[in-house]
């Protein structure tokens, strides 16, 4: 048997979703951001909604998500894309509409737009990657860094007393009558993979229903920041980030 | 048929502007003296009848950020603000003309600086013509000085924006916000289709079709070489711009000694000034510039070769006065008459401004 002759649809026990482009991701090897990208793309191409779907960036690691997902896209000021995806939203009501932020952008530059946002119960999909940290700029203190996690601004570990403790926004938009389904979930196992996935396929579904914001949190690894190699981050995630994080559904849709 | 003639402010004339001439979305926050704009609007309540989104955001911040989502889908949206709030947006306003997208945003200005006063004032004159935000960018200006005018500058705004893929700003003031006129009302324009839109504006979001590749609305460039040429392109679009819209009109200018320069409601007063002026058998003349940014470089440099001095009137401590000395270089004296905090100067104040000349 030839190579190509394997090469068959009926054979393919994987392949990456058409809806991610040709582009080499420039994410540090074993960050999270590729695994969430790749579940968006697939949800995307598997509800059949690329030429429905515009995507808002971030400014942050993810800043130029625009270049990976073959669907329109528009890059947003820091902090600003809940604003951006709120008009896009509000201009093409049928389309699937969702931003992508981390937590800087979303939890601290952009709190007021990610409340109001939700707030206002946009009929959007809100992705946020949370690993604590600004990546980006070179790992500095976010508004999720754990107490006492050094960060190259708080060299000796966080203080909660001179900065306050991490911000869970996730729990605050929870309760806002605006949000719809607010979930947190993490891509570092296939398990947990594949959990996240389907709450993404459920936020993306929600939009047809028009009941407010989806919002999925996902805790995700800075190997690069957070100094570690991606196995031993994704450890420290686990026994760290998710004490103070814990996975799981934190608002679901109501049976009506 | 005879046009609809209605009794209006300023600030109703730009909300009604907006409704008539196929506006898709308008986004704002309150903030005298120009929260009519969107109480009227609020009132209209246009969605049911055109389509019109109108939408209170949580801050200017929020709001020129709306503005930037909805130009991004090629749709004719705007916002409106007075001076601290347009301080507020220059982020976005920068990058909505990195981006090259087409929007609207009105000033209708204040007394500064800091919260100041909610008194009309001139003095967001630098802030709007020379950049504002970050980057090299220019905001195409338009600076009415009627309530028509007002109603006018919304059409011909979004024309300008869409011809040029770059912000308009209509650099107003609270006179002109706050005053009654009578206004001659256009029927409605229908809103694009999103058919037209997709034919038209082949950058926009639309949702990817197979047929194309995903479009990206941008203002990122990490590698230099390409910003440069980035940064280029919207030099020459500028250019073009520069040599295409200069607007501007004149008053009595064929015989006068001494031409005032001055633009929106410094220029309807100034109008009175040469009635008083002329009485005292003094030859005063003016040239209204309607874009500020393009400025009438040109024939103001030409009408500087015919009179003895000139005299720019504005309410701020003198910024275009700036604009007109480069544009006349030293060929006649050039002096700034001004009030400012608010305070509108008096025909009489400014014809003894004329005879220090």
């Amino acid at each position: 048997m030839t190579r190509e002759e394997i090469i068959k649809p009926e054979n393919l026990v994987y392949r990456r979703t058409p809806v991610l482009t040709d582009n080499v991701m420039h994410y540090c090897p074993g960050c999270g951001h590729g695994t969430v990208h790749r579940l968006i793309a697939e949800v995307i191409e598997e509800m059949g909604i690329q030429d429905k779907t515009i995507g808002v960036a971030p400014v942050g690691c993810s800043v130029l998500a625009y270049n990976y997902f073959d669907v329109d896209f528009v890059e947003a000021a820091h902090g600003r894309a809940p604003a951006v995806a709120t008009a896009i939203k509000r201009l093409h009501k049928n389309h699937f509409v969702f931003t992508y932020q981390g937590d800087g952008d979303l939890a601290a530059i952009g709190t007021g737009e990610t409340i109001h946002a939700c707030n206002r119960g946009e009929n959007i999909v809100i992705i946020f990657v949370n690993n604590g940290i600004y990546g980006m700029t070179g790992g500095q203190m976010a508004p999720t860094t754990l107490p006492n996690m050094k960060t190259a601004t708080s060299p000796y570990g966080r203080d909660v007393e001179l900065m306050g403790p991490p911000l869970k926004i996730t729990e605050l938009v929870a309760q806002l009558p605006g949000t719809y389904y607010v979930t947190r979930q993490a891509v570092y196992t296939p398990a947990l993979v594949r959990k996240a996935k389907k709450a993404i396929r459920l936020a993306f579904e929600n939009q047809k229903l028009n009941k407010g914001v989806s919002f999925v949190e996902i805790v995700s690894n800075c190997n690069s920041g957070w100094k570690l190699t991606p196995v031993k981050s994704n450890e420290w995630l686990e026994e760290n980030m998710l004490p103070f994080y814990p996975l799981g559904d934190i608002k679901v849709p109501t049976q009506e | 048929m005879a046009k609809e003639i209605r009794l209006m402010k300023g600030n109703e004339a730009i909300a009604e502007g907006a409704i008539r001439c196929g506006c898709d979305g308008y986004f704002g926050y309150p903030i005298t003296p120009q929260s009519e704009i969107l109480e009227y609007l609020t009132v209209q309540n246009p969605y049911p009848k055109t389509g019109m989104v109108v939408l209170q955001a949580e801050s200017e911040t929020a709001s020129i950020n709306m503005v930037y989502g909805g130009a991004a889908c090629a749709k004719k949206v705007m916002t409106s603000s007075s001076s601290p709030g347009i301080s507020l947006m220059q982020e976005g306003l920068s990058y909505i003309a990195g981006a090259e997208l087409p929007a609207l945003c009105v000033n209708v200005v204040r007394g500064g600086p800091g919260l100041g006063t909610i008194q009309p004032s001139q003095a967001d004159y630098f802030q709007t013509v020379k950049g504002g935000g970050h980057g090299d960018y220019k905001l195409i200006t338009l600076a009415p000085a009627s309530v028509q005018e007002m109603y006018d500058f919304v059409g011909l705004g979004f024309d300008l924006a869409f011809k040029y893929r770059n912000p308009v700003m209509i650099l107003s003031d609270g006179l002109i916000g706050q005053v009654m006129e009578k206004v001659e009302i256009d029927d409605y324009k229908p809103r694009w289709t999103d058919e037209y839109i997709a034919e038209k504006f082949p950058w926009a979001m639309i949702g990817k079709p197979a047929s194309r590749g995903h479009n990206i609305v941008t203002s990122l460039e990490l590698d230099s070489a390409k910003q440069e040429q980035v940064n280029l392109r919207l030099q020459a679009k500028y250019k073009v711009c520069e040599e295409n819209e200069v607007r501007y009109e004149t008053f009595q200018v064929e015989d006068a000694d001494i031409l005032l320069v001055a633009y929106g409601s410094s220029a309807r007063i100034c109008q009175k000034v040469i009635e008083l002026a002329r009485a005292e058998g003094l030859k005063v003349g003016l040239l209204r510039p309607i874009t500020l940014w393009p400025f009438p470089t040109k024939p103001i440099n030409e009408l500087s070769k015919k009179v003895k001095g000139i005299l720019t009137v504005e309410m701020s401590a003198g910024q275009m006065v700036e604009d007109v000395r480069l544009s006349v270089g030293c060929a006649v004296p050039v002096k700034h008459y001004g009030r400012f905090g608010g305070i509108i100067p008096t025909p009489t104040e400014i014809v003894e401004a004329i005879k220090t000349f």
